[in-house]
């Protein structure tokens, strides 16, 4: 019981991706494809996070602590601010493109996107 | 394919993903019992060599600074890519009825809230060497105070700040910066992204040396990325619906 508990918050990560994987692969909208994508996005924070925690570590943050103090580790959350970045604007990026298809289309469903037009 | 299949085809691949991933994370090290050496040697030396307190900061603008710059361009080529796909083509202004701005009240309350996202955008921008910030949260921050402009004026207020041209031109010059704060060291003989600006004293604003730089680099570029990803969205909802209320 104790070694499931050990590896339960990288379960939570990857239950996270399916849930978010699921929502794309059974979307019938554009908008909720790219939420799906963003809630798919979530589970490598959870992961990254939990891979970085350390027992009783401070935050990597050395104001009113000493230089020498154990902290969580500092290199998983720059990777995890990246990624937020990254998600914000390709979230931007991927509603433009919903809005541009429904100007085209006129829906938002993907399974009547399913012609290619010029 | 209809729907059914696919949700077929999808739990069939899910419970194949769930199991590997379950043979990959069954074997790490427990959890909280992280081995990674490279976090706790950049937590020891970042306040000594960088004199910044924040090692993330530290991290992402300086120790692993060309990382972030190629995040920053990412940034930037997907404001880019939303703008093209939503421009439209250059017409007279058109003749909407001018908008009604909301009561005094929310007016009021509205500019003494955009200050302090102001203020407070500029101080999360300029203080992520020593606290958690930078320039992307801060950024962020800043450009969210402009849609209480929105809120509280009209469109054509909005249109006004954000539309303006100095607007492509910093955020074009923040992530220009960036890549120029990396190359003068090149010129000095040293590494790209040498932390070539005196450091400073630990604790204080003006320290760290380059990361204070690139981190308020960074907030101009995404306060003004994030500016005109907003102008671009609105102007596009707005033409929509006065073609709308034209037919």
């Amino acid at each position: 019981m104790n070694s499931f508990l050990q590896i339960y918050p990288y379960l939570i990560a990857g239950w996270i991706f399916l849930c978010g994987l699921y929502g794309i692969a059974t979307s019938r909208h554009l908008v909720h494809m790219v939420i799906s994508l963003a809630v798919l996005q979530t589970s490598t924070y959870v992961l990254l996070l939990n891979i970085g925690y350390r027992i009783h570590g401070a935050a990597p943050v050395f104001v009113g602590i000493s230089p020498g103090t154990i902290t969580v580790d500092p290199v998983v959350q720059a990777l995890m601010l990246t990624d937020v970045v990254v998600e914000a604007t390709v979230v931007a990026l991927l509603l433009a493109m919903a809005v541009t298809a429904h100007d085209r289309a006129g829906t938002l469903s993907p399974d009547d996107l399913r012609m290619m037009r010029g | 394919m209809n729907s059914r299949w696919r949700t077929r085809i999808f739990f069939a691949a899910a419970i194949g993903f769930a199991w590997i991933y379950f043979l990959g994370v069954k074997n790490l090290p427990p959890w909280g019992d992280y081995r990674g050496i490279y976090g706790q040697m950049i937590s020891a030396v970042s306040v000594h060599e960088r004199h910044a307190t924040d090692a993330v900061n530290a991290i992402d603008y300086d120790y692993r600074g060309f990382d972030t710059l190629g995040e920053e361009f990412i940034l930037f080529a997907s404001v880019l890519g939303a703008m093209l796909l939503l421009r439209r083509p250059e017409r007279p202004e058109t003749t909407t009825p001018p908008e009604k701005g909301l009561s005094d009240a929310v007016k009021v309350s509205a500019a003494v809230a955009f200050s302090v996202l102001v203020i407070f955008g500029i101080y999360i921008s300029t203080h992520g060497q020593l606290t958690p910030g930078g320039g992307f949260q801060g950024g962020v921050i800043l450009a969210s105070a402009s849609m209480l402009i929105y809120i509280a004026e009209n469109f054509s207020v909005f249109k006004r700040i954000t539309s303006h041209p100095a607007v492509e031109v910093l955020e074009a010059l923040g992530a220009g910066f960036y890549a120029v704060i990396g190359l003068v060291p090149l010129v000095l003989a040293e590494p790209f992204l040498t932390n070539w600006l005196p450091l400073g004293t630990t604790g204080n604003v003006f320290s760290s040396g380059t990361i204070a730089a690139i981190s308020a680099s960074v907030g101009i570029e995404v306060t003004a990325g994030f500016l005109l990803l907003g102008y671009t969205y609105l102007e596009d909802i707005i033409a929509k619906t006065g073609e709308e209320q034209n037919e």
